[in-house]
């Protein structure tokens, strides 16, 4: 019997639907609200010498890698079956498109942090 | 072979026949919303590393109005994803026992739901404290 490949996907699908349901509502408060319209925070919290610094910190490109990838996985999972569910039954290329696009969505993140260097 | 055409139902609109499915289609639909803003921040990322210039055109977007009616929408369907998340973990996760009585379904819901509530005061203060 041909081994399925679902628990991987499974498995980054439940990392990152926790990881979004624990601390996504703040990150997009922070990000997309609080930060650029000067809410709460300082306007020049994500200036970009302060992103820099955080990006050369290995802990810091550790948690963008994480969101920025685990969301990707988490979304493009779920994204597979709502196609099925609206009547888009190629699976195959369902998979290829929502996967692939996870999988090039990781690499971009973590060529660009790699690239940030320390 | 057989020219008969039995009726077949027609599966259109399947979730809007039933409450608990509406629930599970907008459950999953949040899938969307956090797949566009895991990109909006692919882009910051991608932007950091082309310059100062770049990533400051990338700041500047955020502050236009559209982006923030999305991102108002999208804290919407984050708060929607951690309610169902943890509504639905006491099915997701395996049965949990806690001195020989299952854990109910009630707590494991009401405990997830206080971490994501601490965890995002957490996320607040620490960028607050780095950044006052």
């Amino acid at each position: 019997m041909k081994r399925s490949n679902e628990p991987i996907f499974w498995s980054l699908f439940g990392a990152g639907g926790m990881l979004a349901a624990l601390i996504g509502p703040a990150l997009v408060f922070i990000t997309g609200i609080a930060v650029p319209f000067g809410l709460i925070l300082a306007p020049d919290t994500m200036s970009y010498a302060n992103m820099l610094a955080f990006a050369h910190n290995w802990v810091g490109k550790l948690a963008m890698f994480a969101v920025v990838a685990l969301f990707l996985w988490h979304a493009v999972h779920r994204i597979a079956i709502l196609l099925h569910d609206f009547g888009v039954h190629a699976v195959a290329a369902v998979k290829v498109f929502c996967y692939g696009s996870a999988f090039l969505g990781t690499v971009i993140a973590g060529y660009a942090l790699l690239a940030l260097g320390s | 072979m057989s020219n008969r055409r039995p009726y077949v139902r027609s599966m259109d609109g399947w979730w809007k026949r039933d409450a608990y499915f509406m629930r599970y289609m907008a459950r999953e639909v949040t899938a969307v919303f956090v797949a566009a803003y895991a990109v909006i921040l692919l882009f910051g990322l991608v932007r950091l590393a082309q310059g100062e210039a770049a990533f400051n055109g990338w700041l500047q977007y955020l502050k236009t109005p559209w982006m923030l009616v999305f991102h108002v929408i999208v804290l919407a369907t984050f708060v929607y994803h951690t309610w169902s998340w943890f509504n639905i973990m006491p099915k997701t996760m395996p049965i949990m026992f806690v001195g020989g009585k299952r854990v109910q379904p009630g707590t494991i819901t009401g405990t997830g739901i206080a971490a994501a509530v601490v965890a995002c005061l957490a996320v607040l203060l620490i960028v607050k404290g780095l950044h006052p």
